[in-house]
Protein backbone atom coordinates (compact mmCIF):
# COMPACT_ATOMS: atom_id res chain seq x y z
CA UNK A 1 0.00 0.00 0.00
CA UNK A 2 2.73 2.49 0.98
CA UNK A 3 4.60 1.75 -2.23
CA UNK A 4 1.41 2.11 -4.25
CA UNK A 5 0.83 5.53 -2.66
CA UNK A 6 4.40 6.54 -3.40
CA UNK A 7 4.04 5.40 -7.00
CA UNK A 8 0.78 7.30 -7.53
CA UNK A 9 2.18 10.59 -6.25
CA UNK A 10 5.43 10.03 -8.11
CA UNK A 11 3.37 9.92 -11.29
CA UNK A 12 1.59 13.13 -10.31
CA UNK A 13 4.92 14.82 -9.60
CA UNK A 14 6.50 13.60 -12.81
CA UNK A 15 3.75 14.56 -15.23
CA UNK A 16 2.39 17.90 -14.09
CA UNK A 17 4.16 20.77 -15.72
CA UNK A 18 3.46 24.30 -14.58
CA UNK A 19 2.94 23.33 -10.95
CA UNK A 20 0.25 24.35 -8.49
CA UNK A 21 -3.26 24.33 -9.87
CA UNK A 22 -2.31 22.25 -12.89
CA UNK A 23 -1.70 19.30 -10.55
CA UNK A 24 -5.11 19.31 -8.89
CA UNK A 25 -7.14 17.65 -11.68
CA UNK A 26 -4.43 15.01 -12.09
CA UNK A 27 -4.35 14.21 -8.37
CA UNK A 28 -8.13 14.05 -8.39
CA UNK A 29 -8.23 11.60 -11.30
CA UNK A 30 -5.66 9.33 -9.66
CA UNK A 31 -6.86 9.20 -6.07
CA UNK A 32 -10.61 9.83 -6.39
CA UNK A 33 -11.53 8.24 -9.73
CA UNK A 34 -8.90 5.54 -10.26
CA UNK A 35 -7.94 4.42 -6.75
CA UNK A 36 -11.06 5.40 -4.77
CA UNK A 37 -8.86 6.38 -1.86
CA UNK A 38 -10.72 9.60 -1.13
CA UNK A 39 -14.36 10.57 -1.69
CA UNK A 40 -15.19 13.47 -3.99
CA UNK A 41 -16.48 15.84 -1.28
CA UNK A 42 -13.58 14.95 1.02
CA UNK A 43 -11.23 15.87 -1.79
CA UNK A 44 -12.75 19.34 -2.04
CA UNK A 45 -12.11 19.83 1.68
CA UNK A 46 -8.51 18.72 1.24
CA UNK A 47 -8.03 21.19 -1.62
CA UNK A 48 -9.47 24.03 0.47
CA UNK A 49 -7.13 23.25 3.37
CA UNK A 50 -4.13 22.85 1.07
CA UNK A 51 -4.75 26.16 -0.65
CA UNK A 52 -5.11 27.92 2.67
CA UNK A 53 -1.91 26.54 4.14
CA UNK A 54 1.56 27.77 3.25
CA UNK A 55 3.71 25.74 0.85
CA UNK A 56 3.16 24.18 -2.57
CA UNK A 57 -0.45 23.01 -3.01
CA UNK A 58 0.51 19.65 -4.52
CA UNK A 59 2.79 18.90 -1.58
CA UNK A 60 0.11 19.88 0.93
CA UNK A 61 -2.46 17.65 -0.80
CA UNK A 62 -0.08 14.67 -0.80
CA UNK A 63 0.73 15.12 2.91
CA UNK A 64 -2.95 15.24 3.78
CA UNK A 65 -3.95 12.27 1.64
CA UNK A 66 -1.00 10.31 3.03
CA UNK A 67 -2.08 10.96 6.61
CA UNK A 68 -5.63 9.99 5.80
CA UNK A 69 -4.63 6.65 4.28
CA UNK A 70 -1.71 5.47 6.39
CA UNK A 71 -0.85 8.04 9.05
CA UNK A 72 2.62 9.54 9.39
CA UNK A 73 4.33 6.91 7.22
CA UNK A 74 1.74 7.46 4.52
CA UNK A 75 2.30 11.23 4.59
CA UNK A 76 6.03 10.65 4.24
CA UNK A 77 5.61 8.21 1.31
CA UNK A 78 3.26 10.54 -0.60
CA UNK A 79 5.41 13.64 -0.06
CA UNK A 80 8.49 11.79 -1.21
CA UNK A 81 6.55 10.67 -4.29
CA UNK A 82 5.49 14.20 -5.23
CA UNK A 83 8.87 15.76 -4.58
CA UNK A 84 11.28 13.22 -5.97
CA UNK A 85 10.60 13.64 -9.73
CA UNK A 86 11.13 17.43 -9.59
CA UNK A 87 14.21 16.95 -7.49
CA UNK A 88 15.82 14.43 -9.85
CA UNK A 89 14.95 16.28 -13.06
CA UNK A 90 16.12 19.65 -11.76
CA UNK A 91 19.32 18.14 -10.39
CA UNK A 92 20.05 16.72 -13.83
CA UNK A 93 19.40 20.08 -15.51
CA UNK A 94 21.27 22.07 -12.86
CA UNK A 95 24.46 20.07 -13.34
CA UNK A 96 24.67 21.16 -16.99
CA UNK A 97 22.74 24.46 -16.88
CA UNK A 98 25.43 26.76 -15.56
CA UNK A 99 27.96 25.49 -18.11
CA UNK A 100 25.62 26.15 -21.03
CA UNK A 101 24.29 29.43 -19.76
CA UNK A 102 27.20 31.46 -21.12
CA UNK A 103 27.04 29.93 -24.57
CA UNK A 104 26.20 32.85 -26.96
CA UNK A 105 23.22 31.12 -28.58
CA UNK A 106 21.75 30.07 -25.23
CA UNK A 107 22.23 33.64 -24.03
CA UNK A 108 20.12 34.89 -26.94
CA UNK A 109 17.48 32.27 -26.27
CA UNK A 110 17.20 33.46 -22.69
CA UNK A 111 16.97 37.10 -23.80
CA UNK A 112 13.76 36.02 -25.53
CA UNK A 113 12.55 33.83 -22.68
CA UNK A 114 12.87 36.44 -19.91
CA UNK A 115 10.12 38.75 -21.25
CA UNK A 116 7.96 35.64 -21.74
CA UNK A 117 8.33 34.86 -18.02
CA UNK A 118 7.04 38.38 -17.27
CA UNK A 119 4.05 37.71 -19.52
CA UNK A 120 3.27 34.40 -17.78
CA UNK A 121 3.25 36.05 -14.35
CA UNK A 122 1.14 39.01 -15.58
CA UNK A 123 -1.24 36.51 -17.12
CA UNK A 124 -1.58 34.77 -13.72
CA UNK A 125 -2.31 38.13 -12.07
CA UNK A 126 -4.90 38.89 -14.74
CA UNK A 127 -6.68 35.52 -14.35
CA UNK A 128 -6.66 35.74 -10.55
CA UNK A 129 -7.90 39.34 -10.49
CA UNK A 130 -10.72 38.41 -12.86
CA UNK A 131 -11.75 35.38 -10.81
CA UNK A 132 -11.47 37.03 -7.38
CA UNK A 133 -14.10 39.75 -8.01
CA UNK A 134 -12.36 42.10 -5.56
CA UNK A 135 -13.97 45.44 -4.74
CA UNK A 136 -11.94 48.63 -5.13
CA UNK A 137 -10.81 48.46 -1.49
CA UNK A 138 -9.23 45.01 -1.95
CA UNK A 139 -7.74 45.95 -5.31
CA UNK A 140 -6.05 48.93 -3.70
CA UNK A 141 -4.64 46.64 -0.97
CA UNK A 142 -3.14 44.48 -3.76
CA UNK A 143 -1.67 47.51 -5.52
CA UNK A 144 -0.20 48.92 -2.30
CA UNK A 145 1.27 45.50 -1.44
CA UNK A 146 2.98 45.27 -4.82
CA UNK A 147 4.37 48.81 -4.57
CA UNK A 148 5.65 48.30 -1.01
CA UNK A 149 7.54 45.18 -2.06
CA UNK A 150 9.00 46.54 -5.28
CA UNK A 151 9.93 50.06 -4.18
CA UNK A 152 10.47 49.82 -0.43
CA UNK A 153 11.66 46.17 -0.35
CA UNK A 154 9.36 45.38 2.55
CA UNK A 155 9.41 41.67 3.38
CA UNK A 156 6.39 39.73 2.06
CA UNK A 157 6.30 37.93 5.44
CA UNK A 158 5.31 41.12 7.26
CA UNK A 159 2.71 42.00 4.66
CA UNK A 160 1.06 38.58 4.93
CA UNK A 161 0.99 38.81 8.72
CA UNK A 162 -0.37 42.38 8.65
CA UNK A 163 -3.04 41.39 6.10
CA UNK A 164 -4.15 38.30 8.01
CA UNK A 165 -4.10 39.74 11.52
CA UNK A 166 -5.52 43.08 10.35
CA UNK A 167 -8.41 41.26 8.76
CA UNK A 168 -9.12 39.25 11.94
CA UNK A 169 -9.17 42.47 14.00
CA UNK A 170 -11.41 44.18 11.43
CA UNK A 171 -14.03 41.42 11.38
CA UNK A 172 -13.83 40.85 15.15
CA UNK A 173 -14.47 44.53 15.68
CA UNK A 174 -17.35 44.51 13.21
CA UNK A 175 -18.86 41.52 14.99
CA UNK A 176 -18.75 43.17 18.43
CA UNK A 177 -20.31 46.33 16.99
CA UNK A 178 -23.17 44.36 15.52
CA UNK A 179 -23.97 42.69 18.82
CA UNK B 1 28.46 23.79 7.03
CA UNK B 2 27.54 27.37 7.89
CA UNK B 3 26.28 27.87 4.34
CA UNK B 4 24.09 24.78 4.54
CA UNK B 5 22.45 26.08 7.72
CA UNK B 6 21.80 29.45 6.06
CA UNK B 7 20.34 27.67 3.05
CA UNK B 8 18.11 25.59 5.32
CA UNK B 9 16.81 28.62 7.26
CA UNK B 10 16.13 30.59 4.06
CA UNK B 11 14.12 27.85 2.40
CA UNK B 12 12.32 26.94 5.63
CA UNK B 13 11.16 30.57 5.79
CA UNK B 14 10.12 30.45 2.14
CA UNK B 15 8.12 27.27 2.74
CA UNK B 16 6.48 28.63 5.89
CA UNK B 17 5.30 31.95 4.48
CA UNK B 18 4.35 31.20 0.92
CA UNK B 19 0.58 31.25 0.84
CA UNK B 20 -1.12 30.77 -2.50
CA UNK B 21 1.69 28.66 -3.96
CA UNK B 22 3.51 29.14 -7.25
CA UNK B 23 4.20 32.72 -8.26
CA UNK B 24 3.19 34.10 -4.88
CA UNK B 25 6.44 32.64 -3.51
CA UNK B 26 8.64 34.56 -5.92
CA UNK B 27 9.01 37.83 -3.97
CA UNK B 28 9.98 35.82 -0.89
CA UNK B 29 12.48 33.64 -2.77
CA UNK B 30 13.89 36.76 -4.39
CA UNK B 31 14.28 38.54 -1.07
CA UNK B 32 16.07 35.63 0.58
CA UNK B 33 18.22 34.48 -2.29
CA UNK B 34 19.13 37.73 -4.04
CA UNK B 35 18.73 40.60 -1.59
CA UNK B 36 19.75 39.00 1.72
CA UNK B 37 22.35 36.44 0.62
CA UNK B 38 23.46 37.51 -2.87
CA UNK B 39 23.50 33.90 -3.99
CA UNK B 40 22.26 34.77 -7.50
CA UNK B 41 21.95 37.70 -9.90
CA UNK B 42 18.50 38.85 -11.04
CA UNK B 43 19.03 37.46 -14.53
CA UNK B 44 20.10 34.05 -13.21
CA UNK B 45 17.01 34.02 -11.00
CA UNK B 46 14.68 34.63 -13.97
CA UNK B 47 16.42 31.94 -16.02
CA UNK B 48 15.96 29.42 -13.21
CA UNK B 49 12.33 30.47 -13.06
CA UNK B 50 11.94 29.77 -16.78
CA UNK B 51 13.49 26.32 -16.38
CA UNK B 52 11.22 25.58 -13.39
CA UNK B 53 8.25 26.58 -15.47
CA UNK B 54 9.13 24.08 -18.18
CA UNK B 55 9.89 21.11 -15.95
CA UNK B 56 7.34 19.06 -14.01
CA UNK B 57 6.56 19.64 -10.36
CA UNK B 58 5.79 22.58 -8.09
CA UNK B 59 7.85 25.71 -8.83
CA UNK B 60 8.85 26.04 -5.16
CA UNK B 61 10.44 22.58 -5.16
CA UNK B 62 12.10 23.17 -8.52
CA UNK B 63 13.66 26.45 -7.49
CA UNK B 64 14.74 25.08 -4.09
CA UNK B 65 16.54 22.16 -5.75
CA UNK B 66 18.07 24.42 -8.40
CA UNK B 67 19.25 27.14 -6.03
CA UNK B 68 20.46 24.63 -3.44
CA UNK B 69 22.61 23.01 -6.11
CA UNK B 70 23.89 26.39 -7.28
CA UNK B 71 24.88 27.48 -3.78
CA UNK B 72 26.19 24.25 -2.29
CA UNK B 73 26.17 21.36 -4.79
CA UNK B 74 24.13 18.18 -4.40
CA UNK B 75 24.13 18.41 -0.61
CA UNK B 76 22.78 21.96 -0.94
CA UNK B 77 19.97 20.82 -3.22
CA UNK B 78 18.93 18.12 -0.74
CA UNK B 79 18.98 20.54 2.20
CA UNK B 80 17.02 23.28 0.36
CA UNK B 81 14.38 20.84 -0.91
CA UNK B 82 13.79 19.31 2.52
CA UNK B 83 13.72 22.77 4.11
CA UNK B 84 11.07 24.08 1.72
CA UNK B 85 8.79 21.06 2.29
CA UNK B 86 9.23 20.79 6.07
CA UNK B 87 6.92 23.68 7.09
CA UNK B 88 4.13 22.19 4.94
CA UNK B 89 4.71 18.89 6.64
CA UNK B 90 4.52 20.35 10.15
CA UNK B 91 1.52 22.56 9.42
CA UNK B 92 -0.46 19.91 7.54
CA UNK B 93 0.18 17.42 10.37
CA UNK B 94 -1.28 19.87 12.88
CA UNK B 95 -4.25 20.67 10.65
CA UNK B 96 -4.93 16.98 9.99
CA UNK B 97 -5.29 16.32 13.71
CA UNK B 98 -7.43 19.39 14.44
CA UNK B 99 -9.22 19.82 11.13
CA UNK B 100 -12.70 20.35 12.54
CA UNK B 101 -11.53 22.99 14.98
CA UNK B 102 -9.84 24.90 12.17
CA UNK B 103 -12.73 24.53 9.78
CA UNK B 104 -15.29 25.91 12.20
CA UNK B 105 -13.24 28.81 13.50
CA UNK B 106 -14.22 32.24 12.09
CA UNK B 107 -10.65 33.39 12.76
CA UNK B 108 -9.33 31.06 10.07
CA UNK B 109 -11.81 32.47 7.55
CA UNK B 110 -11.00 36.05 8.48
CA UNK B 111 -7.27 35.44 8.19
CA UNK B 112 -7.63 34.06 4.67
CA UNK B 113 -10.04 36.79 3.54
CA UNK B 114 -7.36 39.25 4.63
CA UNK B 115 -4.39 37.65 2.89
CA UNK B 116 -6.08 37.08 -0.48
CA UNK B 117 -5.53 40.63 -1.77
CA UNK B 118 -2.00 40.54 -0.32
CA UNK B 119 -1.21 37.35 -2.29
CA UNK B 120 -2.43 38.99 -5.50
CA UNK B 121 -0.15 41.93 -4.70
CA UNK B 122 2.79 39.55 -4.16
CA UNK B 123 2.32 38.02 -7.59
CA UNK B 124 1.96 41.45 -9.19
CA UNK B 125 5.20 42.57 -7.52
CA UNK B 126 6.96 39.51 -8.94
CA UNK B 127 5.92 40.54 -12.46
CA UNK B 128 7.22 44.09 -11.93
CA UNK B 129 10.59 43.04 -10.56
CA UNK B 130 11.11 40.42 -13.26
CA UNK B 131 10.12 43.01 -15.88
CA UNK B 132 12.78 45.43 -14.63
CA UNK B 133 15.47 42.94 -15.65
CA UNK B 134 13.78 41.32 -18.63
CA UNK B 135 12.82 44.47 -20.54
CA UNK B 136 16.07 45.60 -22.11
CA UNK B 137 14.69 47.11 -25.33
CA UNK B 138 11.54 47.47 -27.46
CA UNK B 139 11.92 43.93 -28.83
CA UNK B 140 11.71 42.35 -25.38
CA UNK B 141 8.59 44.38 -24.51
CA UNK B 142 6.96 43.22 -27.76
CA UNK B 143 7.79 39.58 -27.02
CA UNK B 144 6.18 39.98 -23.60
CA UNK B 145 2.99 41.55 -25.00
CA UNK B 146 2.75 38.82 -27.63
CA UNK B 147 3.16 36.01 -25.11
CA UNK B 148 0.64 37.63 -22.73
CA UNK B 149 -1.92 37.79 -25.54
CA UNK B 150 -1.35 34.18 -26.63
CA UNK B 151 -1.43 32.73 -23.11
CA UNK B 152 -4.31 34.79 -21.71
CA UNK B 153 -6.63 34.95 -24.71
CA UNK B 154 -5.59 32.13 -27.03
CA UNK B 155 -4.94 29.62 -24.20
CA UNK B 156 -1.45 28.80 -25.47
CA UNK B 157 0.32 26.29 -23.19
CA UNK B 158 3.03 28.14 -21.16
CA UNK B 159 5.65 25.56 -22.16
CA UNK B 160 5.12 26.26 -25.86
CA UNK B 161 5.10 29.98 -25.07
CA UNK B 162 8.56 29.71 -23.50
CA UNK B 163 9.92 27.63 -26.40
CA UNK B 164 8.46 30.09 -28.91
CA UNK B 165 9.95 33.06 -27.04
CA UNK B 166 13.34 31.34 -26.89
CA UNK B 167 13.37 30.78 -30.65
CA UNK B 168 12.27 34.38 -31.22
CA UNK B 169 15.12 35.55 -28.99
CA UNK B 170 17.68 33.49 -30.91
CA UNK B 171 16.48 35.01 -34.20
CA UNK B 172 16.10 38.65 -33.07
CA UNK B 173 19.28 39.06 -31.02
Amino acid sequence: MLFDMFKTFFKVGAFTIGGGYAMIPIIQKEIVDNKNWIKEEEFLDIIAVSQGSPGPIAVNVSIFVGYKLKGFKGALACTLGTTLPSFLIILLIATVFFQFRNNPIIEKVFLGIRPAVVALIVSAVYQLAKKSKFNYKKISISVITALLIVFLSISPIYLILIGGIGSILYYKNKETEEK
Amino acid sequence: MNLLIKLFISFFKIGAFSFGGGYAMLPLIKEEVIEVHNWLTNAEFIDILAVSEMTPGPIAINSATFLGYRVCGILGSIVATIAVVLPSFIIMSIIFHFLNKFKDSPYTDWFFIGIRPIVLGLIASASISVAMDAFIDVKSVLISIGVFYLVSFKKLNPIYAIILAGITGAILY
